[in-house]
């Protein structure tokens, strides 16, 4: 199957039907293997147990930004290469992505009060992360309001890639603003700052949620085409019973 | 596995990912029931797809 054959949704629908299964178990195994490598880390020697929360927050910060990247590709597929599934892929990653935005909020708060003294402090980063997760309500309103599932995609493509403006001030807000987070530990310059024994956990964690991520999405977008199909013979109903 | 004094902060943190992550799961398993549920009835009213092929047909 090329990937060309991938526009055909319901080659898609075949595809999806074979690797899900496949895909639920890998997820499965890695987050059990993640979440028993945090349990079993070191406290930090400043944060004590707190340090536990890293494994859950920055996973869940990572994917909030991926997933609107990849809403972003998607958008382009609809706007420039009119693909069949862009706007299928895009409008189906939003909730996941809303949900991975909310976790790495709440998670963050809970992180901060016990290290900053404070749930929330507006500086650059918390503020461009509520921002994001304020956009991805926006999309998904937006997606609700316009009953036309090519009007909604065309008019959602245009304001996921305006939103996209946002990815590199999120990633970049802790080095060009004075702020309450910590600058990147791990996507950095001169490789990553953590210990090995937080480090491999992390990286375990942050694969685990990706995968999470492509499961919870490729299950969505079947549904996704699945109702598309429901409103087509919906409307072929309609005008045989004309 | 002793979590000191801020083990509050850190339970509450994995049971509320858990938890929203087992709200995306099911909600995700429900509407595909749904869906199939849909199609399933339009099939039973006589509905076809232009392709001949069952609406409930992945």
């Amino acid at each position: 199957m090329t990937l060309i054959d991938l526009a055909n949704p319901t080659k898609f629908l075949a595809l999806t039907a074979r690797v899900l299964p496949w895909l639920t178990g890998a997820t499965a195994i890695l987050l059990l293997v993640g979440f028993y490598q945090a349990a079993m880390a070191p406290d930090d020697y400043q944060q004590g147990a707190t340090v536990k929360i890293m494994f859950v927050h920055v996973p869940n910060a990572w994917l909030s930004m991926f997933v609107w990247g990849v809403m972003s590709i998607a958008a382009l597929g609809t706007l420039v290469w009119r693909h069949p599934l862009a706007d299928v892929a895009a409008k189906a990653a939003a909730p996941i992505g809303a949900a991975f935005t909310f976790l790495a909020l709440v998670t963050g708060s809970l992180w901060g009060r016990p290290m900053w003294g404070t749930y929330w402090e507006w500086d650059a980063r918390l503020t461009s992360v509520l921002i994001l997760f304020l956009m991805y309500l926006g999309l998904m309103a937006l997606w609700r309001a316009v009953e036309d599932p090519s009007r909604a995609a065309r008019a959602a493509a245009v304001l996921t890639l305006v939103g996209a403006i946002n990815l590199p001030i999120i990633k970049f807000s802790v080095d060009w603003w004075n702020t309450l987070h910590q600058p990147a530990s791990v996507m950095r310059m001169g490789g990553p700052s953590l210990d090995r024994a937080f480090l491999i956990p992390l990286l375990v964690m942050a694969i685990g949620f990706s995968l999470l991520f492509v499961t919870l999405h490729l299950a969505a977008m079947r549904n996704e085409i699945l109702r598309r199909r429901v409103r087509s013979l919906q409307m072929m109903q309609a005008s045989q019973a004309a | 596995m002793s979590l000191g004094p801020y083990a509050s902060f850190v339970v509450t943190s994995y049971t509320l990912v858990a938890a929203i992550v087992l709200v995306l799961i099911v909600w995700i398993a429900v509407d595909y029931r749904h869906q199939k549920a849909r199609l399933r009835e339009l099939e039973s009213s006589g509905v076809t797809r232009r392709s001949g092929r069952q609406a409930t047909d992945i």
